[in-house]
């Protein structure tokens, strides 16, 4: 009750959640496509690429968003355009790329003595960080990724199922995979301030890992996940808010929990399920 | 009026041909088994006339009403799918996904269409269940049913019984010559030539070109057969 008394009381405390809200249920969302079509260390990658940008804005005095927005978006066309061209494996596109931009970013706050303070709501998360902005931000982009992702569902699961049958019937599989990317990027970024740099992939990827453990149809794996998603990040604000642990750590722990739950559930269902 | 014309058809990987001035024809209601050995351009064809890669060189007519988007296609599984959340109904009806439409919902007449391929396949009782539970054989099923929602009158199988046990291949041989007595023209492509030879109306046997194209009488009798038997027996 005192915490959500609290929610009202404090302004901050009320745009992270919407923020958080907002952000989690895209990337459930865009997750359960990425995870199924095993893409989901971009997600990881992005993120790490976003905290590069954060770090090189604040130290330049640039807008974080408008320097953090576009470099994430053509890293994720660079990761896609080399994860499909095959030169070099995927994973390890991943790994360079994203290793070299959080190395960037630790060089520039090291070097930058007033900055250290903030270093670990950057990496970990912080509900104290969101600005009306970011607000308006979310619900843009959540605007648009639940219309496309309404308008295009069917498509999206043809594409994620079968991408030979579905060129075949001649969906435009590469554009998909752009607007997955693109939409993934802008996720990634406006989630990054709530959830953290070194967290944020974990909202792509635990919801739809999670859902998978009881659901057996695709529209169930959706419908779990951006439930799952939604409820664990209101859980782990309110824990870090109450216990003042970083927000996204707060929040990855509570998806782990509700994880190992739903593999238990799953485990003990699984021989009434087929 | 053939179904599919290919003219002198040729497609490359990066300068090497996989696919070399390919001349055959589709005609409707055809049972044509593609033979050849490993790499010899299968697949790249199958490609091609799929859509899903663009010849270098060549024509592909589609005629009789036939358009590219409107083959049934039964590719080679993937690891992907073998772990999928996806109920067999789910899976179905995303084969009539070549009507354009918007929204998160199909329209009535495409779960008619959906429900009618899983009857025709005896699947309708496995239809809530998930695809990921089924053994090889059931999936298959579930992948043709999907790709005769894409179409009535061509369906293209790139090696279909990888991986089945004799007598589900069996049963899904003379599914397919049930369904090419209903009319669909069948392109197979196969690994197993006695198969071939004995379902099969023509065959088409290549090698990046044509070896031979003509009716199954035909290849029976001449020697490209007997080489390519011969040394199966092995
Ligand atoms: N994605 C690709 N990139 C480059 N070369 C390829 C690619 N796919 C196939 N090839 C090459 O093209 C040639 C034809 O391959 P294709 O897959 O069409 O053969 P296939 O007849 O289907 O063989 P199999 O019986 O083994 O399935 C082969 O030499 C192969 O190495
Ligand atoms: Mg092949």
């Amino acid at each position: 009750m005192t915490a959500l008394s609290a929610f009202f009381q404090y302004p901050f405390l009320a745009r992270a959640m919407v923020v958080g809200i907002l952000v989690s249920l895209c990337a459930a969302l865009l997750g359960v496509s990425l995870v199924l079509k095993r893409y989901s260390m971009i997600g990881d990658g992005l993120s790490h690429v976003g905290f590069g940008a954060l770090a090189f804005a604040l130290a330049t005095g640039w807008a974080p968003m408008a320097v953090a927005i576009p470099v994430v978006i053509i890293a994720a066309f660079l990761l896609l355009r080399l994860s499909e061209s095959g030169k070099i494996r995927g994973d390890a596109a991943i790994g360079l790329i994203s290793s070299s931009a959080l190395a960037g970013g630790v060089i520039i706050i090291s070097l930058d003595s007033g900055m250290n303070a903030d270093v670990n709501g950057y990496l970990f998360g912080s509900i104290l960080a969101m600005s009306n902005s970011d607000v308006i931000l979310s619900v843009l982009l959540s605007i648009i990724v639940l219309t496309l992702f309404l308008l295009f569902y069917r498509q999206l699961f043809a594409i994620t199922f079968d991408e030979a049958f579905a060129r075949a019937t001649g969906i435009q599989a590469e554009a998909f995979h752009m607007l997955i990317a693109l939409l993934t990027a802008l996720t990634i970024v406006i989630g990054m301030r709530v959830m953290g740099a070194m967290l944020i992939s974990s909202l792509v990827i635990f919801p739809p890992l999670t859902a998978m453990r009881v659901c057996r149809s695709f529209k169930g794996v959706v419908v779990v996940s951006a439930v799952v998603s939604v409820v664990c990040l209101i859980g782990g604000l309110i824990a870090s808010f109450s216990f003042d642990t970083p927000a996204g750590a707060s929040v990855v722990l509570v998806n782990l929990a509700v994880f190992l739950l739903f593999a238990f559930a799953g485990r003990w269902l699984s021989p009434n399920m087929e | 009026m053939p179904l599919i014309q290919c003219e002198n058809l040729t497609m490359s990987y990066e300068n090497r041909n996989a696919v070399e001035n390919v001349s055959f024809s589709i005609e409707p209601g055809d049972y044509l088994c593609i033979v050849g050995e490993n790499g010899s351009g299968k697949s790249t064809l199958l490609k091609g006339l799929l859509g899903l890669m663009r010849p270098k060189n060549g024509k592909i007519l589609f005629g009789d009403g036939l358009t590219q988007t409107s083959i049934g296609y039964l590719p080679q599984q993937t690891v992907v799918q073998r772990d999928f959340p996806a109920s067999v109904q789910e899976v179905v009806i995303s084969g009539c996904l070549h009507q354009k439409g918007f929204g998160p919902f199909y329209k009535p007449s495409q779960r008619t269409a959906a429900n009618a391929a899983m009857e025709k396949l005896n699947i309708t009782s496995l239809r809530k269940k998930s695809y990921r539970a089924l053994s090889g054989g059931q999936q298959q099923r579930v992948l043709l049913a999907r790709a005769l929602c894409a179409t009535d009158k061509l369906l293209l199988l790139d090696e279909p019984v990888t991986g089945l046990d004799p007598v589900v291949t069996s049963d899904l041989y003379a599914l397919l010559k049930q369904l090419n007595q209903e009319g669909v023209a069948i392109v197979m492509v196969s690994h197993d030539i006695n198969c071939s030879i004995h379902n099969a109306r023509k065959i088409l046997h290549m090698n990046t070109g044509v070896l031979f194209f003509g009716s199954v009488e035909a290849y029976r009798k001449s020697a490209l057969c007997e080489k390519f038997l011969g040394r199966d027996a092995h």
